[in-house]
């Protein structure tokens, strides 16, 4: 290590939707890396310590290096002469940079989407349907005897929600912590997240459906036929020992992951979760959220929601909001053949996405900020190299229990962040738009 | 001979850390092509570890290296795939209304890869 090092303690990991904000960073200035994450889990001293300013081009220009401004001026003209636009991701990225993203996609009248459509999405419809008995990670920390953990596996893919916001986590109710609590995994398979359940409930694929409707019922007091086993792979007696746990319990949460909203079922699924939380309140308290997987979804969310009125899948096209999972959520947007240009914020649509989104990605021209090359990165006609946020850019994110908190950058970058580039993408439409675009008016409309 | 099986996508801590180093980095590609297998299912199918097994859905199809877990980890017919690219080529674009692709729980028909 060189001599010159500096300490930023209380940084935030960006990793996941836990967002650490308890991360003591040591920067070796010279090497300019983070050579030490301390508190960081498995995840995070990957993220901390992968980081390094590496030199690639400020921007490609359909494969040619390009400068900075020569990318925002190209993705500027590409998205004021689109009919279609979308935009889409910001996931990982700050809320000051998901802001501007709305404001182009209100400028151009185009499609705004977050990687929440292909993640939980579905809860988001359950939400608006049945609502959220909801609490903060602090509550839970200190006040939850009972977990339920659903469809996911946190063990691997967020390993301090375990040891920092539950289970191992000693609270003020719970002062003993994992002593104190039950904790219960429920999944198609036993993961690693087996290691910390007190019961594992394995359910057969697609039937998470059936188990939660039978968990309301018996937790209602109505009698469930013993066949439930057949269809799902759980026994009456192993229901009705959970259904009494959640209703004796002083304060239980459901902890739900994408086993329900990935499956079939989707939003019935995560719907009839929520359902149940609701109906556990006429015993005792109990709440439900969703485990979310990128740095800042929780802050897309947020943000389109109060720039919108809706928490994604929204199209601008006709001068006012829409909302219409289905319709306006990107892959039925790309599969359906339908938008004619797309800016990609921080997500890699060109791997993630079903075969024939990918393809029409493809035969459009694609705008791209992100810190990494990605499949998507690959594919785009203007390819813009951001600064990565939380490392390199300060801002705003929300944990996955909508607690907003501040980052604080270690490193710096000779790259702009996203919002800098956003900011200066949509001065440059204003101008060539003259303002926002006016909708064209259908023919039934200017008849009436 | 093909049989018929689960498909689930998920994530990993090896696939998380690989992550950070880069998509296209050659970590990243190996987990994400390494499909978890019942190791009686693999057995049944003449498989062993390092196989190559192609996984056809009504979407698409994926040549991926197999792992056996044993059946208390991972119940016959139950397959494990870390997200990538190659899970996604098992995907259908259609979202029954959702936004959501189905990305868990796809069924596959599962063969050994001859030569």
């Amino acid at each position: 290590m060189s001599e010159q090092t500096l300490t930023i303690r209380d940084a935030t990991c960006t990793f996941c939707g836990c967002v650490c904000d308890d991360m003591h960073l040591t920067v070796d200035v010279n090497a300019h890396k983070i050579t030490k994450a301390e508190n960081a889990c498995v995840l995070g001293r990957a993220w901390f310590k992968e980081h390094g300013i590496e030199e690639r081009p400020f921007a490609l220009i359909n494969g040619r290096e390009a400068s900075t401004d020569e990318a925002i001026e190209a993705a500027a003209q590409i998205l004021a002469q689109a009919r279609f636009p979308i935009i889409y991701g910001l996931s990982d990225t700050t809320c000051e940079a998901q802001r501007q993203a709305v404001a182009i996609a209100d400028m151009i009248g185009g499609n705004i989407d977050t990687t929440t459509s292909v993640c939980h999405g579905p809860s988001g419809m359950a939400f608006q349907a049945v609502g959220e008995s909801t609490a903060t990670l602090g509550e839970i920390r200190n006040r939850a005897d009972l977990l339920v953990f659903w469809g996911g596996n946190p063990a691997e893919s967020h390993p301090r929600l375990f040891t920092r916001y539950a289970v191992t986590a000693k609270g003020m109710y719970v002062p003993n912590g994992k002593k104190d609590r039950t904790v219960v995994l429920v999944d198609v398979r036993r993961t690693q997240s087996a290691a910390v359940a007190d019961i594992f409930i394995q359910v057969k694929p697609r039937r998470d459906f059936e188990v939660l409707w039978a968990l309301r019922a018996l937790v209602k007091g109505h009698s469930v036929d013993p066949s439930i086993e057949a269809v799902t792979g759980v026994s009456l007696a192993t229901l009705e020992d959970l259904a009494n746990r959640m209703k004796s319990c002083r304060f239980g949460a459901l902890m739900f992951g994408m086993g329900l909203t990935m499956t079939r079922g989707r939003h019935f699924n995560s719907g009839a979760l929520l359902a149940l939380a609701s109906d556990l309140n006429a015993y005792t308290h109990f709440v439900a959220k969703p485990v979310r997987g990128h740095g800042n979804v929780t802050g897309a969310d947020n943000v389109v929601s109060w720039q919108t009125g809706f928490p994604f899948g929204v199209n601008l096209g006709r001068g006012y909001p829409r909302f219409n999972p289905g319709e306006f959520t990107t892959v039925d947007v790309l599969g359906r053949r339908e938008a004619d240009a797309a800016m990609v914020i921080a997500a890699d649509p060109g791997a993630n996405f079903p075969q024939a989104a990918i393809d029409h990605l493809r035969s459009i021209p694609v705008i791209v900020l992100d810190p990494k090359p990605t499949h998507t990165s690959q594919l785009a006609k203007v390819a813009i190299t951001t600064a990565t946020y939380g490392i390199s850019v300060g801002g705003t994110v929300y944990r996955m229990d909508d607690v907003p908190l501040t980052l604080r950058p270690a490193l710096p970058s000779p790259y702009p962040s996203d919002e800098q580039v956003l900011t200066r993408i949509k001065q440059r439409v204003s101008e060539l738009l003259g303002g926002n675009r006016v909708p064209e008016l259908a023919p039934d409309s200017l008849a009436a | 001979m093909a049989e018929t099986m689960t498909l689930i996508g998920g994530r990993s801590s090896r696939q998380g850390t690989s992550l950070c180093a880069g998509k296209l980095g050659a970590e990243y590609i190996e987990v994400s092509s390494t499909l978890e297998m019942n190791a009686e299912d693999m057995a049944r199918l003449g498989l062993k570890d390092s196989d190559s097994v192609r996984l056809r859905s009504a979407d698409g199809e994926i040549v991926v290296r197999c792992k056996g877990k044993p059946a208390k980890d991972l119940p016959a017919g139950l397959l494990f795939i870390a997200y990538g690219p190659l899970s996604s080529a098992l995907m259908g674009s259609d979202t029954a209304g959702s936004g959501m692709p189905m990305s868990k729980n796809i069924e596959v028909e599962v063969e050994a890869v001859v030569g």
